[in-house]
C-alpha cells in the first residue's frame, strides 16, 4: 500500500517536473506559431478538466463551459486594457465611467475572473440541484446564450458585437502551460478526496449516494462551481492570449468542442480530458486543409468552411454509437501502472 | 424502545401501500419484516429512510420524531440501509464504496483536501484504515481493489452490508440481505448478522423471505399482508399461524 502511494507520488512528480521542462523548453526553441497552438492547448486543457469534473466524474450533463469562458473573458478584458485604448474602442456607445476606471494586474484579473464565473455557478446551483432531473443541460444552454445576448446588448461595456481589442497580450507558454498544472492537481486531487468520491457516487447511483449520508446538492454544487472558476480563468488567458474578443466567440460551438474533446478522452477520466484535448486541437490544426480549397484528383472544390467541425462531428456520433468510454475509459494514467493483480480467492 | 413506527399509511394514488400500522422495536433485537410480494415492505423501509414521507402516522427514532427529515440527515441520526436490488457504485472499487459511507463522519474541509493538509492525509488514513477492518469482518478485504460490480452476488450483498456499516450506525435496515444466495451462504450470512450485532452494536430491522433464514436469525417478526399487520410474534409461531398460512399460499397461487 505505502509502496503503490510512492510510486504514485513518483509519478505525479515526474510529470509535473516534465512538463515544466517541456514548457521551458517549448518557450525557447519553438517557431511562434507552435507555441501559439501549445498555448491554445494549454488553455483547452484547463477548459477540458473542468468541464469533465462535473460533466464526466459528477455524471451532471452540462452546457456550461462558453458561458463562463465568455464571463472570464470580458473581466479578464475590461481589467488588462488600459484607459487610453478603452477611450478609443468604443464606436457603439459611450462607455459607462466604471468602464474606465476598471484597471488591474493579470493576476488579479484572472482570480476576479474565475471567482464571478463560480459566482454566478454558485447561483445558478439553488435552482438547479435543488430539484432532481436533467435540467442543467437547457439552464446552462440558455445561460450561455443570455451571456451572448447581453455582451451584444450593452455595448456601453462590451462594446457590442465589435467586441473588445488592444487586450494587453499576458498570457504566454509559462502563463497557460502553469495554470493547466495548478488545474489538473487541484483538480485530481479534489477527485482523490472524499468530494471526488461522492461526486462519483452522485454519477453511479444517486439514491444510493444519499442512502450513505451524502449530501448531493453540496458534491453537485462543489463540481459545477469549481469547473465554473477554471472556465473564468481560462476565459481570462485566452482573451489575454487572442488580444481582442467578441461575442461570437463564446457560442455554443465552443461549448461543442469541448464536449468532443472530454467524450473522446473518455468521461470521467481527467487523464483522458488532457489526451483529447492534444487529439482534437492538434487535429483541428493538422485537418486545416479541409477547410481550403482542395484539388481532388484534377477536381477543384471550393473553400468549405466549418468541414473541420463535420469531422468531429461524425466523430463524437462514432464514439457515441461504437467506443463509448473513449480512449481511458474512467481510468487515470496512474491506473495503467497499477500491478494486474486479482484478490485473493 | 429504539424505533416506533405509529400509524403509519402510505398512499400511492389510490393505492394503499402500508394501511395504518404500527411495531415497534427494541434495543439490539433483531425484528424481522416478511410478508408476500408486494406487502409493503420496502416501502416501509423507504418510510424509515425518509426516501417517502407518510401520508399520516409517525417514525420516532430515540424519541425523536424523523418526519419531514431529509434522507441523508437520517443516515446521520444512526439509521443505514440496503437495497433490495444491489446498488453499489458501479465505476468505484469495493474499499472506495465502504469509503463513501464515511462521507459525512470525515473532518476535512475543500480547500485543505486540494492543498493536501496534514489533516487531509490523517483523516483519510483513518478512513480506509477503518474501511479495511469493516472489509475484513466480511472477508472481503482481499477484493477491496477490485471494482464492485466484478465481484459475485453474495459478495456483493456483504459489500453492501459493509457500507452500510461504514456509517456508524445503531439501526440497520437489511432488504433481503440473502436473496440470490444458497443455501450454505445463506446460513453464513445469518451468523454473520447475529455476530455483527453484538460486535457493531446494532439494532436489525430484516426485510426476508426465506422464512429458514428468518427462523434462524430474528427474535421476533411483523407480518404483512397488503400493507396490513396480520401478524406480530415469535417466528415459530408465525409459520403456524393459519391467517400468515393463508397469505403465503395466495402469494403462491399467484406466482
Ligand atoms: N413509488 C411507488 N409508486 C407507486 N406504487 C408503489 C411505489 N412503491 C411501491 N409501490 C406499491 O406499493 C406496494 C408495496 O410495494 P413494496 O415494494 O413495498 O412491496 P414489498 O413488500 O417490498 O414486495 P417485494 O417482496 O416484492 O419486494 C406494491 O403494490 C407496489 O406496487
Ligand atoms: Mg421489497
Amino acid at each position: 500500500m505505502q509502496a503503490m502511494i510512492n510510486k504514485h507520488f513518483l509519478i505525479k512528480v515526474g510529470m509535473i517536473l516534465g512538463t515544466v521542462w517541456f514548457i521551458w523548453f517549448a518557450n525557447g526553441h519553438f517557431d511562434e506559431y507552435t507555441v501559439r497552438i501549445l498555448n491554445n492547448i494549454a488553455i483547452f486543457v484547463i477548459l477540458a478538466v473542468s468541464y469533465n469534473l462535473i460533466n464526466g466524474v459528477t455524471g451532471q450533463f452540462s452546457l456550461e463551459p462558453n458561458g463562463f469562458v465568455a464571463i472570464g473573458a470580458y473581466v479578464t478584458a475590461l481589467l488588462l486594457i488600459s484607459p487610453d485604448a478603452k477611450s478609443y474602442q468604443y464606436a457603439i456607445a459611450d462607455p459607462y465611467p466604471f468602464v474606465m476606471t476598471l484597471q488591474s494586474n493579470f493576476v488579479v484579473a484572472l482570480l476576479l475572473s474565475g471567482l464571478l464565473a463560480m459566482l454566478l455557478a454558485l447561483v445558478l446551483s439553488f435552482p438547479v440541484f435543488r430539484v432532481r432531473g436533467d435540467y442543467l443541460a437547457i439552464v446552462t444552454l440558455g445561460f450561455g446564450f443570455i451571456i451572448k445576448i447581453l455582451a451584444i446588448n450593452h455595448p456601453e461595456v462590451t462594446n457590442g458585437s465589435l467586441g473588445l481589442n488592444d487586450i494587453p497580450e499576458f498570457s504566454n507558454l509559462y502563463w497557460t502551460g502553469g495554470l493547466a498544472i495548478v488545474a489538473v492537481v487541484v483538480i485530481l486531487n479534489i477527485v482523490n478526496s472524499k468530494f471526488g468520491r461522492a461526486m462519483k457516487a452522485v454519477r453511479d447511483d444517486e439514491d444510493a449516494a444519499i442512502a450513505m449520508g451524502v449530501n448531493t446538492f453540496k458534491a453537485k454544487t462543489l463540481a459545477f462551481c469549481t469547473s465554473a472558476f477554471f472556465e473564468g480563468v481560462g476565459g481570462g488567458l485566452l482573451a489575454a492570449l487572442l488580444t481582442s474578443i467578441s461575442p461570437d466567440l463564446f457560442d455554443f460551438f465552443f461549448t461543442f468542442q469541448l464536449l468532443i474533446i472530454i467524450v473522446l478522452g473518455g468521461l470521467g477520466s481527467t487523464t483522458g480530458a488532457i489526451i483529447g484535448t492534444v487529439l482534437v486541437m492538434g487535429g483541428s490544426e493538422w485537418m486545416r486543409f479541409l477547410d481550403e480549397p482542395m484539388n481532388l484528383f484534377g477536381y477543384e472544390t471550393t473553400a468549405m468552411p466549418g468541414m473541420r467541425m463535420v469531422v468531429f462531428s461524425l466523430v463524437l456520433i462514432f464514439i457515441m454509437l461504437f467506443a463509448r468510454e473513449g480512449v481511458m475509459g474512467k481510468r487515470e494514467l496512474t491506473d495503467l501502472f497499477k500491478s494486474r493483480k486479482k484478490g485473493g480467492k | 424502545m429504539i424505533l416506533k413506527i405509529e400509524n403509519v399509511t402510505k398512499n400511492f394514488g389510490g393505492v394503499s401501500a402500508i394501511k395504518e400500522t404500527s411495531f415497534s422495536v427494541a434495543p439490539k433485537e433483531i425484528f424481522g419484516l416478511i410478508g408476500p410480494n408486494g406487502a409493503g415492505k420496502t416501502t416501509m423501509f423507504n418510510i424509515i429512510t425518509g426516501n417517502y414521507e407518510p401520508s399520516s402516522g409517525s417514525v420516532i427514532f430515540r424519541n425523536e420524531v424523523l418526519n419531514g427529515l431529509k434522507p441523508h440527515h437520517i443516515v446521520r441520526k444512526g439509521i443505514a440501509r440496503t437495497f433490495q436490488n444491489i446498488r453499489l457504485f458501479s465505476s468505484m472499487s469495493v474499499l472506495d464504496n465502504v469509503l463513501i459511507g464515511f462521507d459525512f463522519q470525515v473532518r476535512y474541509g475543500f480547500l485543505e483536501s486540494i492543498i493536501r493538509f496534514p489533516r487531509f492525509l490523517s483523516e483519510e488514513k483513518r478512513i480506509k484504515t477503518r474501511s479495511m477492518e469493516i472489509l475484513d469482518y466480511f472477508g472481503m478485504s482481499a477484493f477491496a481493489h477490485e471494482k464492485a460490480v466484478d465481484l459475485s452476488y453474495g459478495q456483493q450483498r456483504k459489500v453492501e452490508i459493509a457500507r452500510a456499516l461504514a456509517t456508524n450506525p445503531e439501526l440497520l435496515l437489511l432488504d433481503e440481505p440473502a436473496a440470490g444466495m444458497n443455501p450454505s451462504e445463506t446460513e453464513e450470512l445469518g451468523e454473520l448478522i447475529k455476530k455483527a450485532r453484538v460486535d457493531f452494536d446494532l439494532t436489525v430491522l430484516v426485510i426476508e423471505h426465506d422464512m429458514k433464514f428468518v427462523n434462524q436469525l430474528c427474535d421476533k417478526v411483523l407480518v404483512l399482508d397488503y400493507g396490513k399487520t396480520i401478524f406480530e410474534g415469535k417466528p415459530a409461531d408465525a409459520i403456524q399461524d393459519p391467517e400468515v398460512i393463508a397469505a403465503y399460499l395466495g402469494d403462491f397461487h399467484n406466482d
